[in-house]
C-alpha cells in the first residue's frame, strides 16, 4: 500500500516536469486509434464496389503499418522511460539506503508504469475518439462519396486494437525498468548528481577531415539519387545510398558539434557577447553528447518531410492527370490474331474469334455501338520481331544498355498507322503528323523512356519493317499515347506510313469513344451497361478489354486516398517521435541546468538574458538536426519526384506548403512546450 | 574613511504566524572600504541568511541595507540585476563554476554580461589570473583543476568586475588545509594591495583569523566583535578561539 501511495505521489510530482511525455504518449495513443478507425467511418459512406475494393486494401496496409508505429512508439517510450529513471538515481539511492529493497523499487515502477498507462490510455482513447468524427470528413472528401448522414463513430476494433498494442508496449517497459533497477549500484545512484560533466574537446583537424570525408560521401549519395540516377538500377544501390546517407549524418553531427563550436570561438566578439559563450557551449555539449539521437532524428525528419511531401503531391499530380491522360470516356482493346505459346494455351475457337473486330463483337454482345458511342475511333496496333526495342535504338544500344541494365531490349514494340494515329490525336487534343514515305516518328509520355528514345534519336538510327527501311524524322520523341490511364504509361508507340503495316502483323483491335450522352447519370446508364458486359475469357472467345474513365476516376482517387493517409500517419508518427525525443532529452538535463542558470543569475545577468540564452540553447538543439533533414530531403524529394514520375509532378508545391505547415504546427510546438517547460523550472 | 556596507536593523522572518523563526533578529553593522570582514556564528545562527540578504538573494521584513550609500532593499527587477552584477562579486562554497566552460570563459562571462569590450576582458583577465596564480589553468575546464585552483578561479571571477565589495560564504569549507591556507593568503594579498572590500561568512576559526575584523552571531543577533588591531595571526586566532568557547555548543566542532 505504501509503494502504490509513493508511485502516484511520484506522478503528481513529475507531472509537471514530464508534461510532454504524457502528452506524446496521448497524442501517440489518439493518432493510433484515429488511423485504426477509418475503416469503419467508411461504412456510413455511399461509395461504390470499387472504392470499396480500394478501402479494403489500405485498411490491410494501415494495420501493416501500425504494426510498425507501434514499433517505433514502442522505442521511443522505452528510450523516454529508461532517461526518465536514470534522472531520479538520487531518488532510488535514498530508497535502497532506507532499506528498501530492489524489487520494491521495481514494484514503484510497476505502478507508476501502470499509471502513466492507463491515463494515457484513457485520455488518448477520448480524445481520439473525438478526432476520429473530424477524420471522417476527411475521409468522405479524400474518397470524393457522400456522407450519407452524419453519425457518432465508435469503432470497438480500434478501440480493442489500441489498448492490446499500448498494453504490450507498457509491459516492456516495465520489463526493462527492472532490469534497470536490478542493475544499480548504490554508490552510482547516490554520487550521480556530484559527478561533473567532462568536456570532451575533439582534435580540431580530425573534426575537419571527418567533415570533409562525411560531406564527401553525403554529397556522392546526393548525386547517385539525382543527377546519377540512371546508374541506380538496382535495388540494392538503394541501400547503399540509404547507408552512406546515414553513416554520412553520423559523422556530420559529430564533427560539427566540435568543428562549429571552434569556429564561434574564434569569433572572439560573438563569442564573449552576453551569455553567447555559455550559450553556444551547452548547445554543443547537447549536440556533443547525443550524437546517435541526433543522427536519428534528423534521418527520421527526413523521411517524415519526403513521405509526406509526396504522398500530399500524389493524390493532387493524379486529378490533374486524369484529364489529360483520360481524354474519352471509353477504350475497348482485344487482341488480334493470337497464336498459343508458352505462357497461354488458345483454342480454336478462340484463335478464330481473335481476328473478329470488335465492331462485330459487340453486334453478337446486343450492345449497339452507334447509339451508345459518338467520336468513335476504331484503330489496329502492330508489331514485328523485326522492330524490338534493342533495333529502335541503333547505335545508341551500347550505352543504353550500360546505363539501363534491366530493360526488355527484346520485346517487339508496338506500331500504329499514321492514318490511325492522326485520327486518335485529333480526339486526344495531340499534335497531328505528317510522315514522308520513308519516315518515322516516336510518340510516348513515360518519363524515362521519353529521355531513352530522345538519346537514341539524337544518332538518328533507322528501322526496317517488312523489308523497307525508315529514317527518323524528328529528333524528340512526340508526346502522345493510346491508352487512357491515370498516368503516364506509354513506353513508345511507332508511328509509320499507312503502307508500312499489313494485317500479318497486326496484333491489336481498339475502339476509342465518348459516351452518347450529355448527363452524367447517362454515362453512369451506359458506364453499367458495358460493365455488364464484361465477361471473363471462356472457351469460344478471347477477352474484350475494358477500360473507362469513370473507372479510372474511382481507382485513382482511391489510390490517392490510401497513399495519403499512410503518408499521413507515418508522417505524424515521425515528427512527434522526433520532436519528443528532443524535447525529453532537452527537458531531463533541465536540472543541472536550473543550477547553471542559477549561478548566472547570481552573477548578475537579468531575465531577459537569460530567457534568450535558454531559447537560444533549445533552438539550436531544435533546429541543427532539422537542418540536416531538410537539406537531405531536397534531394531526397527530387529523388521521390523521379521514382513517382508517372503519377505526374506538376503539383509539388501546394504539398511542400503543407508539409511545412505540419512541421511548424508539430515541431514547432513541441519546441514552444520545451521552451516554457523549461523556462519554468529554470526559474523555481 | 570611505562606507561601502552599513546595515541598519534588519529583521528576518522565516514562517507564518503560528510557528515564527526569527532568522536574523535585528542586526545592524558597518564596513569600511579595504576591510576584511569575517562573520561566524554555528549552523543556523543566521549568519548564510545575513548574507543572502545583503547580496540581495534573498529580502530582508524591515530595515535598511546601504551599499555604497544605495538602499538596496528597495531595488526591484532589472536594476537588482544590474546592482549585483555590477557592485558585487560572489564566492561560494561548492566554487559554482560553469561546467562546460573553461577557467578563461567562466572569467570573462562575468564581464560579457556587463557588455564589456573583448580587448578590456583579455586585459582584466590577465591581470586578475596573475593576481591569483592561475594563469597556468586558464584554458582547463573545472573537472579538470584541483579544489583550491577552482575556488581561485572562482575568485577571479568575483574579482575581475572590480566589485564595491565581495561576498565569500565559507570560502574554505571544501578545500584541504592546504589550499585554503592559500587562498586565504591571496584574499589578504588582494585586500591589501587593491583594497577590495571583503566580506566572508564562515565557521572555521583558523579562516577567520584572516580577517581585520570578525562578527560572531547567535541566534540571529550579533554577540560579539573583535578587532585584530596590530596582534599577530596567531594571536588573534587565539582571541577568536576564545570567544568561541565562551559561544559554546557546536562552534567548538569546527575546531
Amino acid at each position: 500500500m505504501m509503494l502504490f501511495k509513493l508511485s502516484l505521489k511520484n506522478i503528481q510530482k513529475s507531472f509537471k516536469d514530464y508534461a510532454i511525455y504524457f502528452f506524446t504518449l496521448i497524442l501517440g495513443v489518439s493518432i493510433f486509434y484515429v488511423f485504426n478507425a477509418i475503416e469503419s467511418q467508411t461504412i456510413m459512406m455511399d461509395i461504390s464496389a470499387s472504392t470499396y475494393e480500394i478501402i479494403k486494401l489500405m485498411t490491410q496496409m494501415l494495420n501493416g503499418v501500425s504494426v510498425f508505429v507501434s514499433l517505433v512508439l514502442g522505442l521511443l517510450v522505452i528510450y523516454a522511460s529508461q532517461f526518465l529513471i536514470k534522472r531520479r538515481n538520487k531518488e532510488f539511492g535514498v530508497y535502497l539506503t532506507l532499506g528498501m529493497s530492489k524489487r520494491k523499487i521495481s514494484m514503484i515502477l510497476f505502478f507508476e508504469t501502470l499509471f502513466i498507462g492507463i491515463i494515457s490510455l484513457v485520455v488518448g482513447l477520448m480524445i481520439g475518439v473525438g478526432l476520429s468524427q473530424l477524420m471522417s470528413l476527411l475521409v468522405s472528401n479524400m474518397f470524393e462519396a457522400n456522407m450519407t448522414k452524419f453519425a457518432f463513430i465508435f469503432s470497438a476494433k480500434a478501440f480493442g486494437k489500441t489498448v492490446l498494442y499500448f498494453s504490450i508496449m507498457y509491459l516492456l517497459v516495465m520489463i526493462f525498468n527492472t532490469f534497470t533497477v536490478n542493475k544499480c549500484r548504490l554508490i552510482d545512484l547516490l554520487y550521480a548528481s556530484k559527478k561533473s560533466e567532462t568536456v570532451k574537446m575533439k582534435n580540431p583537424i580530425l573534426c575537419i577531415v571527418v567533415f570533409i570525408i562525411s560531406a564527401c560521401v553525403l554529397g556522392r549519395a546526393y548525386y547517385m539519387v539525382t543527377g546519377g540516377i540512371e546508374a541506380m538500377s538496382y535495388s540494392s544501390m538503394m541501400l547503399v545510398v540509404m547507408a552512406m546517407g546515414a553513416f554520412g549524418t553520423f559523422f556530420l553531427f559529430w564533427s560539427l558539434s566540435g568543428l562549429l563550436l571552434k569556429i564561434f570561438m574564434s569569433l572572439k566578439k560573438t563569442y564573449y557577447k552576453g551569455l553567447n559563450s555559455f550559450t553556444l557551449r551547452q548547445a554543443s555539449s547537447k549536440i556533443n553528447t547525443a550524437v546517435i539521437s541526433m543522427t536519428l532524428i534528423s534521418l527520421m525528419l527526413f523521411v517524415t518531410i519526403c513521405v509526406l511531401s509526396s504522398a500530399l503531391s500524389i493524390k493532387n499530380s493524379m486529378n490533374a492527370n486524369i484529364t489529360e491522360l483520360a481524354p474519352v470516356d471509353v477504350e475497348l482493346s482485344k487482341n488480334y490474331n493470337v497464336v498459343s505459346d508458352q505462357y497461354h494455351n488458345y483454342t480454336v475457337a478462340q484463335m478464330e474469334d481473335s481476328k473478329v473486330p470488335i465492331k462485330e463483337t459487340m453486334d453478337k454482345l446486343d450492345f449497339d455501338m452507334n447509339a451508345y458511342f459518338t467520336d468513335t475511333v476504331d484503330l489496329n496496333l502492330y508489331a514485328t520481331n523485326e522492330l524490338t526495342l534493342r533495333d529502335s535504338l541503333g547505335n545508341y544500344i551500347t550505352d543504353a544498355e550500360a546505363a539501363y541494365p534491366a530493360l526488355a531490349y527484346d520485346d517487339a514494340e508496338m506500331i500504329i498507322r499514321l492514318s490511325d494515329y492522326n485520327k486518335l490525336a485529333k480526339l486526344y487534343n495531340l499534335e497531328q503528323l505528317t510522315l514522308n514515305d520513308n519516315q518515322y516518328a516516336i510518340a510516348a509520355n513515360f518519363e524515362a523512356s521519353v529521355e531513352l528514345h530522345n538519346n537514341a534519336l539524337a544518332t538518328k538510327p533507322s528501322i526496317t519493317l517488312l523489308g523497307k527501311s525508315y529514317e527518323p524524322k524528328y529528333e524528340k520523341c512526340k508526346m502522345g499515347f493510346v491508352d487512357i490511364a491515370s498516368n503516364r504509361t506509354n513506353i513508345g508507340l511507332f508511328v509509320v506510313p499507312d503502307d508500312a503495316v499489313n494485317d500479318s502483323i497486326r496484333i491489336k483491335n481498339i475502339i476509342v469513344a465518348n459516351y452518347n450522352t450529355d448527363t452524367e447519370k447517362g454515362k453512369e446508364e451506359i458506364e453499367d451497361k458495358l460493365v455488364s458486359l464484361d465477361t471473363p475469357e471462356t472457351e469460344s472467345m478471347t477477352v474484350l478489354n475494358l477500360s473507362t474513365r469513370l473507372l479510372i476516376v474511382e481507382g485513382s482517387t482511391g489510390l490517392g486516398a490510401l497513399v495519403t493517409f499512410i503518408g499521413l500517419y507515418l508522417g505524424i508518427i515521425f515528427l512527434i517521435s522526433s520532436a519528443a525525443l528532443l524535447a525529453l532529452k532537452e527537458l531531463s538535463e533541465s536540472s543541472d541546468n536550473k543550477e547553471r542558470f542559477q549561478m548566472i543569475r547570481k552573477l548578475g545577468a537579468d531575465e531577459k538574458m537569460i530567457n534568450r540564452a535558454l531559447f537560444r540553447q533549445i533552438g539550436i538543439f531544435f533546429l541543427f538536426p532539422l537542418l540536416v533533414a531538410i537539406i537531405h530531403s531536397i534531394f531526397g524529394i527530387k529523388f521521390c519526384n523521379y521514382i513517382l514520375a508517372t503519377f505526374g509532378n506538376d503539383q509539388m508545391l501546394p504539398s511542400i506548403v503543407m508539409t511545412a505547415a505540419f512541421l511548424i504546427v508539430i515541431y514547432g510546438g513541441y519546441f514552444i512546450i520545451t521552451y516554457l517547460c523549461s523556462k519554468n523550472i529554470i526559474r523555481e | 574613511m570611505e562606507n561601502i556596507l552599513k546595515i541598519v536593523s534588519i529583521e528576518k522572518y522565516y514562517g507564518n504566524k503560528s510557528s515564527l523563526t526569527k532568522a536574523i533578529n535585528n542586526i545592524s553593522l558597518e564596513a569600511n572600504k579595504g576591510e576584511f570582514v569575517a562573520i561566524m556564528g554555528a549552523s543556523g545562527s543566521g549568519k548564510t541568511t545575513l548574507l543572502n540578504c545583503i547580496s540581495t538573494i534573498d529580502k530582508v521584513t524591515s530595515g535598511h541595507i546601504y551599499v555604497a550609500g544605495e538602499d538596496i532593499t528597495t531595488l526591484k527587477g532589472n536594476k537588482l540585476n544590474k546592482f549585483r552584477r555590477e557592485e558585487l562579486g560572489f564566492i561560494f562554497q561548492d566554487f559554482n563554476l560553469l561546467d562546460t566552460l573553461t577557467a578563461y570563459e567562466n572569467i570573462a562571462l562575468a564581464l560579457s554580461i556587463q557588455n564589456v569590450n573583448i580587448h578590456k576582458i583579455d586585459q582584466r583577465i590577465q591581470k586578475v589570473a596573475q593576481e591569483l596564480d592561475i594563469m597556468d589553468v586558464l584554458q582547463k575546464y573545472p573537472y579538470q583543476m584541483s579544489g583550491g585552483q577552482k575556488q581561485r578561479v572562482a575568485s577571479a571571477r568575483a574579482l575581475v568586475t572590480n566589485p564595491k565589495l565581495i561576498l565569500a560564504d565559507e570560502p574554505t569549507g571544501a578545500l584541504d588545509s592546504k589550499s585554503a591556507k592559500m587562498l586565504l593568503e591571496r584574499f589578504t594579498h588582494l585586500n591589501k594591495n587593491l583594497q577590495a572590500t571583503i566580506l566572508m561568512v564562515t565557521h572555521d576559526a583558523f579562516t577567520a583569523s584572516y580577517a581585520s575584523r570578525v562578527i560572531f552571531i547567535k541566534d540571529g543577533k550579533i554577540f560579539s566583535e573583535i578587532h585584530k588591531g596590530d596582534s599577530s595571526r596567531k594571536a588573534f586566532f587565539n582571541q577568536i578561539i576564545g570567544v568561541v568557547t565562551l559561544l559554546g555548543g557546536d562552534l567548538n566542532d569546527a575546531l
